[in-house]
This record gives C-alpha cells, sequence and structure tokens, in this order.
C-alpha cells in the first residue's frame, strides 16, 4: 500500500499572528484601501504654500529682530496668521468640494490636530518664564509635526510624512546650534509647507 | 503604500471571531463593541471601507479597487445590501448598464463600530503587557 504524505505539514506552519497583529493588519487595510480610493484630502495645499511664505516672510523678519523677545513675537505672530489661512483655505476646498467642515475624515483631522497644538502654547509660555527661548523651535516643530502625523492617520499618505519631515525638523533644531533656529524655522515653516502644499494642491484637489 | 491585495474568499474565522468578540474593548461609547462579522470579511471591509471616502462607486470601479472577480463582487456586494450597509442603484448610460453602490448610515455606523473593536483589541493587548 502506498503511503500517504500529507499535503500540510503541521510542524512546519507559521505560528498564526497574535490577535493584535491581526487587528492592524485590518486597520491597514482598511487604510490603505480608503486612500487608494479616496481622491481627496481636506487639506489644502495652496493653504499650505501661502502658510509657507508667511513662514518665510516672518524669518526675514525675526532675522533683523535684536532680542530673543521680539524675535519670539515675530514668530507667534506668524503662529496666529497661519492657522487662520489655513483654515480659511480647508473651509474654501470643502465647500468647492461640497462637503461640510466640520464633517467625516475633516472633522477627524482637527480633533486629531488641536490638543498638540494646544499643548504647544501652553508649552510656549512655560519656556518662555524659564528662559528657554532658545528651545522653542524645537518643541515647536516636534509639535506642529506629531499634530500633523496624528490627523494625518485620517488624511492622504503625503501628510503624515509632512508631519515625520517636521519632526525630524525639530529633533535637529534641539541638537543644533541656537543661532540656527531662524534658519532651520524657515527651511521647515517655510520649505516644507511649500514643498509639500504643491503636490497636494495638484493631486489632491486643491 | 502598498495598495490593497487582491481579495480572498471568506475565509472561516468562527474561531477568531470568537476571540475577537471575548476582548474587552474600550469603544467610545462605553460598552465593548460586538465583532460585526459581516463586514470582518476582507472584501466586504474593502468594499464598506471604499464606500466610506466616496460618495458612490460604480460595479466596474470597485471590481476594480478591489482586484475581484464580477461573480464574488457581486456576492459580497448582495450580502451587505441585504444587511442594508449599501444601496444598490442600477442605470443605463448609454445604453451600457451601470450599478452604483453607496454607503448606507447603518454601514458607516458598522464601519466606525468595526473600527472601534480593532482599536480595542489593540489597546487590550498593549494593556495587557
Amino acid at each position: 500500500m502506498a503511503t500517504v504524505t500529507p499535503l500540510r505539514q503541521p510542524d512546519n506552519d507559521p505560528p498564526a499572528p497574535a490577535l493584535h497583529a491581526r487587528a492592524m493588519d485590518n486597520l491597514a487595510f482598511i487604510r490603505d484601501t480608503m486612500e487608494t480610493a479616496g481622491k481627496f484630502t481636506a487639506v489644502s495645499g495652496w493653504g499650505m504654500v501661502l502658510v509657507g511664505f508667511t513662514a518665510l516672510a516672518a524669518a526675514a523678519v525675526a532675522a533683523q529682530q535684536p532680542t530673543p523677545q521680539r524675535w519670539l513675537f515675530t514668530w507667534l505672530a506668524a503662529a496666529v496668521f497661519a492657522p487662520v489661512i489655513q483654515l480659511l483655505a480647508i473651509a474654501y476646498k470643502l465647500r468647492t468640494a461640497d462637503t461640510p467642515l466640520l464633517q467625516g475624515s475633516a472633522r477627524k483631522f482637527l480633533l486629531s490636530f488641536v490638543p498638540p497644538m494646544l499643548a504647544g502654547a501652553l508649552l510656549t509660555v512655560v519656556f518662555y518664564r524659564a528662559d528657554l527661548v532658545p528651545m522653542l523651535p524645537a518643541l515647536w516643530l516636534l509639535l506642529y509635526g506629531s499634530a500633523i502625523v496624528a490627523a494625518g492617520a485620517f488624511s492622504v499618505q503625503i501628510v503624515p510624512v509632512l508631519g515625520a519631515a517636521f519632526m525630524l525638523a525639530g529633533a535637529v533644531a534641539f541638537f543644533a546650534p541656537p543661532e540656527w533656529n531662524n534658519w532651520i524655522m524657515a527651511a521647515a515653516f517655510g520649505g516644507l509647507h511649500v514643498g509639500f502644499g504643491v503636490p497636494i494642491a495638484r493631486r489632491y484637489g486643491g | 503604500m502598498a495598495k490593497p491585495g487582491p481579495v480572498r474568499n471568506e475565509r472561516g474565522a468562527g474561531g477568531e471571531a470568537g476571540k475577537l468578540r471575548a476582548v474587552r474593548g474600550r469603544a467610545l461609547g462605553g460598552a465593548p463593541p460586538e465583532l460585526d462579522r459581516l463586514i470582518h470579511e476582507r472584501l466586504r471591509l474593502g468594499i464598506v471601507s471604499a464606500l466610506a471616502v466616496n460618495d458612490s462607486l460604480t460595479f466596474n470601479e470597485l471590481k476594480k479597487l478591489m482586484r475581484t472577480t464580477d461573480g464574488n463582487l457581486s456576492v459580497h456586494a448582495r450580502r451587505l445590501e441585504e444587511a442594508g450597509y449599501v444601496t444598490c442603484t442600477k442605470s443605463f448610460e448609454q445604453r451600457v448598464p451601470r450599478t452604483e453602490y453607496r454607503l448606507t448610515p447603518v454601514g458607516r455606523r458598522a464601519l466606525e463600530r468595526y473600527l472601534d473593536h480593532m482599536e480595542a483589541i489593540i489597546h487590550a493587548t498593549r494593556e495587557g503587557k
């Protein structure tokens, strides 16, 4: 009688993936599907370009300031204008796409984005009082980057990549000499916004 | 970013489903969410996910997106339609039949519950370490 060789070799089977690994795989599948199927992100690429130019202007003005306090106030002024510009640009983009501002992924994006920014605002006061103004650019870049990474989970893939680039810039700023701060701010808040804003605008509807 | 891979046929996930159901999740609503086996299947999960970010998708668009066959997509889309998760509209466009799918509010809530469940599993595992 012929010997029977089982088709499956139980000892050679790879172990079943852990439950949480399957859950993460499912979440990744959902996100991949949404990204592939979706052609739209609430983030306004042109708004980012405008914010980038605002940051470049702020960097030029801040470089002329005689004291760290005035340098700080210059950037704080830019930090007030930037979200206003971006929110107006997002509202315009969603209106032209016939999508209410606080609906679906746009709402999740904003809800993920705001908490790190509020933490950044609070820590700015703390750092200022502790006379740690030269550390502020690194703090701002890291928190802004983490806000974008968190919010980018609900957007197209390029958005969290932008956030990671800001976090990298923040890490560099922490270990760079203080005199590099303004250049790093210009490169990150100016260069990254413009550099990522243009492809987002072209690929994802404005 | 890797695109969704070819979707496999429905697997016998009874044992896994049982384990998933046993997870004490931290759903946003408070109560542990139940696993929705209807959208746990990959192709149906893909259909619902794709429709969640589009107002509507045609049969051919979904087929291309999911990289599956007419028969497979048809069967799974019908299951979702019967559950009230999607609506199907048939029409003609220049004498060519056109089948269009949309996600219903019930389907959207089901997807959100499923996401909550997956997140709860990940939380539970991390807290258990």
